[in-house]
């Protein structure tokens, strides 16, 4: 099987089906044809510059490049983490828990896999390395944004009965303990949902490119469960550290709840 | 062995630090309006708010004993009472069966739900769960507000029996209604968390 190229006309097709809708949209005054139209655009021009800059980067094998690349795509993540907490914490470490504990998770599993699981030589090859980065890194982010929410947003609807845990002599660990928990849960409860449905409900996202891109189906059902299996491990272990992290924090040195440290909510 | 609380220079959110000592089965009465800063003192003295200043209890000092270790000897009521598990017997591993008789209840009670506890048995339940914790001194937030006069009886006297058996120095921040009367108690009133009137008859 060899890769079917495709080129402005084919793509063209597709986009004229896209303003067909706003057209629609339009005439039924759902006024999103607009929104609609700006999206399409946007998600032309960010795929085709993230195709150029991934074509530059597939052609030099760069190490500092690399990690260029890969430093701004962990910024991004860790921006779009904090912007999902109706409650974050204040100052550095609104910003840092989220990106740290993505970092530790999604790098060093992205490692792992390039040297122990697909061994490729040298382990940074990006036509390895930044796909298997960008799918790690966009789940970890979902579960460690959800698990934090959860974890603040819980804390301070709940403060006095975690205050009446305190003041009964309660460590902090018990008086957060199942708060903790279930927004570890909350956290991981996408990729376990994505896991249980794989192939049967949903053909996942990347499986299906490659088997659109001429690879056996087989090949590609063992690269997504690999994939499955990594994300699975780096969205746990991520929202791990960052409810490790974030519940800490929301007790001092004195084992005093301290919700002066989180921002008001936001809508 | 008999224990005294002492504030060192204490000092919340609110006014001034403040020194006191409530020497071992004595009473410090807390008054004043709302707002004076009367709940945030307690607060301070178990270390629920950022404060500064040092707490002793005997030769204890706050500072050198992890925070929750701290709350068990120094047990504070607050006015409010809050409950994080549904059934009433969850929120303790040893409830002092002595004392929820001496409060009108049955051993029944630990299998109550709490969501349909009237405001009165919750602070009742509330003192007993305090008292499970065995601690040496207690600090009082209105524990008889909410309660009719024959609970209000009960609750003095349970405080009473345990203040003289344990001997135990006191804080009870009071409107004035009923308390116990010990022969060793004063006065403290606060305003704006300064304190305006100081009647300690043992300094």
């Amino acid at each position: 099987m060899e890769l079917i190229s495709l080129g402005p006309g084919e793509l063209a097709i597709a986009a004229a089906l896209v303003c067909l809708l706003a057209l629609l949209s339009w005439l039924l005054h759902l006024g999103i044809g607009r929104r609609l139209l700006v999206a399409a655009a946007r998600s032309a021009v960010q795929l085709m510059l993230l195709g150029l800059v991934l074509e530059t980067l597939f052609a030099q094998t760069r190490l500092p490049l690399l990690g260029l690349m890969a430093l701004v795509m962990l910024a991004v993540a860790g921006w779009e983490v904090m912007a999902r907490q109706q409650r974050r914490f204040r100052g550095p470490w609104g910003y840092g828990l989220g990106t740290l504990s993505m970092f530790l998770s999604s790098f060093t599993i992205t490692l792992l896999a390039l040297t122990l699981v697909i061994q490729v030589e040298p382990w940074y090859q990006p036509q390895y390395l930044i796909p298997l980065l960008g799918m790690l890194l966009g789940n970890t982010m979902s579960g460690i944004a959800i698990a934090l929410d959860n974890l603040t947003r819980t804390a301070w609807e709940q403060r006095q009965r975690i205050e009446a845990r305190l003041i009964l002599g309660h460590t902090w660990q018990q008086a957060i303990g199942e708060i903790r928990r279930d927004a570890l849960r909350s956290g991981l409860i996408p990729i376990i949902n994505a896991m249980t449905t794989a192939g049967i409900v949903s053909l996942p996202g990347m499986m299906t490119g490659q088997i659109l891109a001429g690879s056996p189906p087989l090949e590609a059902a063992k690269y997504q469960l690999m994939i499955l299996l990594l994300i699975a491990a780096g969205a746990g272990l991520g929202s791990l550290a960052a409810i490790w992290g974030g519940s800490r924090r929301l007790f001092d040195e004195r084992e005093r709840l301290r919700l002066d440290r989180l921002t008001p909510r936001r809508n | 062995m008999d224990l005294d609380l002492r504030l060192e220079n204490l000092q919340s959110r609110l006014g001034p630090p403040l020194s006191l000592r409530v020497p071992a089965g004595c009473t410090c009465f807390i008054r004043g309006p709302s707002g004076a800063g009367k709940s945030l003192l307690l607060r301070a003295v178990v270390d629920l708010d950022p404060n500064q200043g040092e707490v002793w209890l005997g030769g204890q000092r706050r500072s050198a004993l992890p925070a929750h270790r701290w709350r068990r000897q120094v047990a504070y009521l607050p006015a409010e009472s809050h409950w994080w598990a549904d059934e009433v017997g969850e929120h303790h591993a040893h409830w002092p069966m002595a004392v929820l008789e001496a409060l009108g209840f049955g051993p029944e009670v630990l299998k109550w739900s709490v969501a349909r506890l009237s405001t009165g048995e919750r602070q009742r339940l509330a003192l007993a769960r305090l008292l499970a914790n065995r601690p040496r001194a207690l600090l009082l937030d209105e524990p008889v507000a909410n309660l009719d006069a024959a609970n209000a009886e009960r609750v003095v006297a349970v405080i009473e029996e345990h203040q003289r058996r344990w001997r135990l120095p006191l804080l009870w921040v009071s409107h004035g209604q009923a308390h116990p009367h010990t022969s060793c108690q004063g006065l403290l009133e606060l305003e704006a968390g300064r304190p305006v009137r100081r009647e300690l008859p043992w300094s």
